[in-house]
């Protein structure tokens, strides 16, 4: 057992708990933060997607220790208030989702997709970029929609701040 | 998962001090090999030694002779290094390639290489440019590091420090990702040195691992060009063969990924 | 309100709580006291059980209890059933071999569950689950259907000799005969539909809780039909009694059929919630969904269509071998039959058919339905006989087809069904258009020169949906009727709950139904909540599967919309003193036609409940219920063209273009909709080019993880281009048909359709990977 303090969504956290904890879990289990999904066991289906320190990684393939002082956010933490943020918003207008199931970890890899490339995104750079996500119902055409619509949406965003 | 004590150390000495302490344990660089495998039940280290926020483990440089990648510097740092896309272009795009956004951002050079699993996209380059591969202990060269599946020359205390790659005349890499895991089904790096030998590299296809292409390494240097290799003929012998591809499509892969590795090379 | 009527692409209700992580799935549930289970499952294909030895497990930290296979028995807990009675032609009945929810005897596939450790945490569960000894015996397994059938082949089920469930057959044979002596052209296939895992994204999952004085279980299940499972899991496997079992399917993850089941972990779950006396979760991971999910397809066929001098069709003969894996699941003898070999016509004018169907049992999991459901199979094998066909023919196979098409409706095929609507030409013209068909050859010769092989296939499928008219089914052997039912609670504020016997995981319900009524009412759809999923609120109702939600289940609402208004206009026209007759239904409104009369729909709902002022007689309150149950099939149908180039040095097929035209009838949400198709398409191309489940010949599964089993990525499909032709469905009288399969069903054969055009032959099965794709062309260069 060991305890891990950590920042999650904006909030201190300190959890005592196995080494052998997942991220994912100590925030599904200890947190009740279980918008995080786990969809695979094999690290390939991305539904575990969060921000660690801003990039996106894959909780269910990270031990709590690795991220003892982290900075993490989950799907729960990225809308201000009732305010959605715009890749939330682009998944909603452009019916980016079905079963919700692994939309959470879309939002947070396509949150990163548009960090990483600043606006200059085009239909196959996403796709190739979201390769470490699997969806069963979309057959990923509202998902690159959603996100092309997204990258605008934050670009204005910045501009605007 | 088994329960196991997570360290993390915060030098090469100290990490080492650790293993030698406690002799089951493992060393944990970006996880995404041996966690995987951990939850699977099939791998059950006492301990686990976390070697990714070792400083002196992190960083790249380039020398006028070679790109030097220290072992935890993860995937994503060596794609946005200008240094690296300078000095071996190749060897940024493998790593480009190289499983996804979420896995690049965590997984290292040491890790991909210590591990040599045969559908690896990092052996390829080692060994294509014969790297020299640095550890807490000693210097090994490519050319003796991969023994075969899941098999390397570490012992097994032994950290990789850092891998040195000699910066080649002209260096290309090509991949054909397997359906599924998205590993290389075939994959092959091409490379010319500064001294004119040339050397390829095949991963994916053998079924011990990483492997030179000697057929194609005596055709280019005769004629540098993806032409050069319409004649050529790989043997299928000792090739994998599996669901998803035969021996004789992943012969056919080889030479395919080496004419386009080429064409990649210039 | 057309904003948010039938027709509108309103915005998801549901997507809030999804977008912002606060979906409530089964893994989500928790319960003060709550114990974990994990399952000790057969590592052998075909084994005896000898032994179980859990002493040492039951002494580990945390271990609340080990229960066996033996005590299921003891307990006298049913076996699983198949609830389709399917029988032979000879008219014996299928032979169905006994599947208890634990082996206590024999495992029959790898993953079947022998015991469950139930601990105070999951990994402590699965700590102890390495200290139970189970000794097996092992047994020669069959892994193919051709091993099974094979003279001396071990036996799976002393019921069943030979591992034949049935030997079916449906249409006339000697009729059929007889058109094939008489035919011009016979063009022959063989054809193997690949075996495939639904993985739906969020794995099966159970969290079980018993309440001792009540007497009374609660269950949350991933399932598409909560209350078919409480009916399976009380009447048939004597888990609990109907009305002391509340089953909750809350958010779903997908299903695409493989939560219809009622599988052994729940019933497991459940009644070792009343023998450990704390409440239990069961989540499945991602390896257990490979080992124990119902798989879909596997079949093997060998088709025969006859032509007469004029390329008409003058008949069909089919002769299927279907796997049913070593248990037949809940609806499996109904999917290579009925869901299939019914619509072997197509879209075509087909004088006669003779099908044989003949289901196997092997050492493999499970299959039952899985999207499409026997529909795919179907529009596999006529699809790329037609395409077959006129290329031996030498006709165009646009003109083979259109020569073909039923175009006179209602049309009554040889195989059962009655088409009651279409308009097949008018999809196929759409699709050609959209294709820019004229254009092929110039774009074929262009990827020539640049080295790709360029190919074009169509796919113009049928499928039978809106399961489905309960008379029907239960002359066809259904063990259930397929009505659905509604109930509609206008509030005493005039806010409407609407209760529905669907499902809801992904299809967008809590948005089309509450269109329905906006559209009906003028109201907003926000002033409309959809209740699902729970039987203790909903009435009993059947669920969602076979695209019946619109068809069937919002017909129900419509019918029950229809009883609250015939009441509300009553109670306006008692206020407004007015004729019942004059009373129209606007923006939220009761108006007396042709004045400015008008009463709100709050108000008239008001008045309903304090009944201060109700007409004499009426009864207080407005609260309507309904059951639909419908007379025939829906019969969507459409056109799909693939365009692929594939790269003849590694054999990488790309999809260049698809098109597909749908026709559905009426469009309530043409945005879900238009994802209803994206979606299949992609399981139906997944099928097609990266899919299948194998085993090795020992029934070990070769594919049980994503490392091995190809999951189509976003890079691995292309953008859709969909559209749609409308005729109104006559049966029900939203005019719709179902949207949910059509992609999953068409779109394969036009995959592969496309890359037979590429390679210049048809030597190639699905999934035509790369390395089979460049293996083909290599038969093509020998031959050559």
């Amino acid at each position: 057992m060991s305890t891990v303090k950590l920042t999650v969504n904006g909030k201190s956290v300190s959890a005592t708990v196995e080494d052998r904890t997942l991220l994912v879990h100590l925030l599904r289990e200890n947190l009740n933060l279980t918008g995080t999904h786990v969809g695979c066991d094999t690290s390939q289906c991305g539904a575990c997607i969060v921000h660690i320190d801003g990039k996106a990684v894959k909780s269910c393939t990270t031990l709590v220790g690795q991220i003892d002082g982290a900075n993490v956010t989950t799907i729960e933490g990225i809308a201000k208030g009732d305010q959605l943020h715009p890749m939330q918003a682009a998944f909603r207008d452009n019916h980016g989702l079905q079963c919700g199931y692994c939309t959470p970890g879309m939002i947070m890899s396509a949150i990163d997709i548009v960090n990483r490339h600043a606006g200059d995104l085009d239909e196959e750079t996403v796709r190739h970029e979201l390769e470490g996500n699997i969806c069963r119902c979309t057959g990923y055409h509202n998902i690159v929609k959603s996100v092309l619509d997204a990258a605008g949406r934050m670009k204005v965003a910045q501009a605007a701040e | 998962m088994y329960e196991t004590t997570y360290h993390r150390p915060a030098s090469i000495d100290e990490a080492a001090a650790l293993f030698a302490k406690h002799p089951e344990a493992k060393y944990l660089a970006g996880g995404h090999t041996l966690i995987p495998v951990m939850k699977q039940r099939l791998a059950a280290p006492s301990d686990v030694i976390d070697l990714a926020k070792i400083k002196d483990l992190i960083g790249i440089e380039a020398t006028s002779d070679a790109l030097i990648i220290k072992a935890a510097t993860t995937y994503y740092d060596i794609t946005q290094s200008a240094a690296a896309k300078k000095a071996i272009p190749a060897i940024v795009h493998l790593t480009s390639v190289l499983g996804d956004p979420a896995v690049r951002y965590r997984g290292t050079v040491g890790g991909s290489i210590a591990n040599n699993d045969p559908a690896a996209d990092y052996p390829a380059a080692v060994l294509a440019l014969n790297a020299t591969i640095k550890t807490n202990k000693r210097e090994i060269k490519g050319d003796d590091f991969f023994q075969g599946l899941f098999s390397t020359a570490l012992e097994e205390d032994e950290i990789i420090t850092s891998v040195s790659f000699p910066i080649p005349a002209k260096a290309g890499y090509a991949k054909m990702r397997h359906p599924a895991s998205r590993f290389a089904l075939t994959a092959v790096f091409v490379a010319q040195t500064k001294s004119g030998e040339v050397r390829v590299a095949a991963t994916g296809a053998s079924q011990s691992g990483v492997m030179r292409v000697p057929a194609i390494e005596a055709a280019l240097k005769a004629n540098w060009s993806a032409g050069a290799l319409d004649g050529v003929k790989i043997s299928a012998d000792g090739l994998m063969g599996d669901i998803h591809g035969s021996a004789e499509y992943r012969a056919n892969l080889i030479k395919v990924m080496a004419q386009r590795a080429v064409d990649a090379a210039g | 309100m057309g904003v948010e009527g039938i027709g509108a692409r309103v915005a998801r209700k549901e997507d809030k709580r999804f977008i912002t992580g606060r979906g409530r799935y089964v893994d989500d549930v928790k319960i003060v006291g709550l114990t974990h289970a994990h399952f000790i499952r057969s590592p052998h294909a075909h084994a005896k059980v000898k032994g179980i030895d859990a002493s040492a497990a039951k002494d580990m930290p945390g271990v609340v209890d080990v229960l066996t296979a033996q005590q299921l028995v003891d307990d006298k807990i049913g076996n699983l059933i198949c609830g389709w009675a399917v029988s032979s032609k000879d008219g014996t009945p299928m032979k169905m071999g006994a599947w208890p929810a634990m082996a206590p005897d024999t495992v029959r596939f790898v993953g079947q569950a022998v015991a469950v450790v139930i601990a105070e945490t999951k990994n402590q569960a699965k700590d102890a689950a390495e200290a139970v000894v189970v000794t097996y015996e092992e047994l020669p397994a069959v892994s193919s259907m051709t091993a099974a059938l094979a003279s001396g082949a071990p036996q799976l089920h002393p019921e069943a000799p030979g591992n034949v469930v049935y030997d079916w057959a449906i249409g006339d044979e000697k009729l059929t005969n007889d058109a094939f002596s008489k035919a011009a052209n016979v063009v022959s296939l063989d054809l193997t539909n690949n075996r495939l895992v639904p993985n739906a994204m969020e794995p099966r999952a159970a969290v079980a809780e018993y309440d001792e004085a009540e007497e009374h279980f609660t269950l949350h299940t991933t399932s598409q039909n909560p209350h078919v499972a409480r009916l399976v899991l009380s009447a048939f496997y004597n888990v609990a009694q109907e009305h002391k079992l509340r089953v909750i399917a809350p958010d779903v993850g997908g299903g695409f059929g493989s939560k219809i089941f009622i599988y052994p972990e729940e019933m497991v779950a459940l009644w070792a919630s009343k023998k450990v006396r704390r409440p239990v979760k069961w989540t499945g991971d991602r390896t257990e969904a490979f080992l124990t999910d119902a798989h879909g397809r596997d079949h093997i066929s060998h088709a025969e269509m006859a032509f007469d001098a004029n390329n008409k069709i003058l008949g069909l003969r089919v002769k299927t071998h279907a796997n049913f894996g070593a248990y037949m699941s809940l609806f499996s003898s109904s999917v290579p039959t009925y869901l299939y070999a019914t619509l072997l016509s197509g879209q075509y004018n087909i004088p006669t058919i003779y099908a044989e169907v003949m289901g196997v049992y092997t050492n493999t999991t499970p299959v039952d339905a899985y999207r499409g459901a026997g529909r795919p199979e179907a529009s596999y094998l006529v699809e790329r006989l037609m395409e077959t066909s006129a290329r031996q023919l030498k006709v165009d196979p646009a003109e083979l087809r259109r020569l073909n098409f039923v175009t006179q409706f209602p049309h009554q095929t040889p195989v059962i069904m009655a088409y009651d609507i279409g308009d097949f030409g008018a999809s196929l013209d759409a699709a050609l258009k959209a294709i820019d068909y004229a254009g092929f050859p110039a774009r074929k010769a262009k990827a020539k020169a640049a080295g790709k092989l360029r190919g074009l296939g169509f796919s113009c499928y049928i499928e039978a949906c809106g399961i489905a008219p309960s008379k029907a089914v239960g002359s066809l052997g259904a063990g259930v009727g397929l009505w659905e039912s509604a109930e509609v609670r206008v509030n005493p504020v005039g806010t409407i709950e609407v209760l529905t016997g669907s499902h809801s995981h992904g299809q967008g319900h809590e948005t089309t139904f509450a269109q329905l009524v906006a559209d009906r009412l003028g109201i907003s759809v926000d002033q409309v909540q959809i209740v699902h999923g729970d039987t203790d609120k909903v009435q009993f109702g059947m669920g969602t599967y076979g695209s019946r939600s619109a068809a069937v289940g919002m017909s129900a609402i419509f019918k029950a919309m229809e009883k609250v208004e015939a009441k509300a206009k009553k109670i306006a026209a008692h206020l407004l003193e007015a004729s019942e007759g004059d009373i129209v239904i606007e923006n939220g409104e009761f108006k007396v036609a042709g004045t400015d009369k008008a009463i709100a729909l709050p108000m008239v709902a008001l008045a309903a409940y304090t009944a201060h002022n109700l007409p004499d007689g009426m009864e207080p309150g407005l609260k309507e219920g309904a059951f639909y149950d419908p007379t025939n099939f829906t019969f969507p149908a459409g056109a799909y063209i693939c365009e692929v180039e594939i790269d003849p040095g590694t054999g990488k097929t790309d999809i260049v273009d698809f098109v597909a035209v749908d026709d559905f009838g009426r469009l309530i949400n043409p945005m879900i909709v238009e994802g209803q198709v994206h979606g299949g398409l992609a399981q139906g191309i997944g099928q097609a080019m990266l899919e299948s489940a194998i085993y090795d010949d020992n029934g070990q599964p070769v594919t049980a993880s994503f490392m091995d089993y190809a999951m189509p990525r976003a890079d691995d499909v292309p953008s859709f281009r969909v559209s749609h032709t409308t005729t109104l469905c006559p049966g029900n009288p939203l005019g719709v048909k179902g949207c949910g399969e059509a992609g999953a069903i068409g779109s394969s054969p036009a995959v592969i359709n496309a890359i037979t055009d590429a390679l210049g032959h048809n030597k190639i099965e699905m999934p035509a990977t790369p390395g089979r794709v460049w293996e083909a062309l290599q038969l093509q260069q020998a031959a050559e």
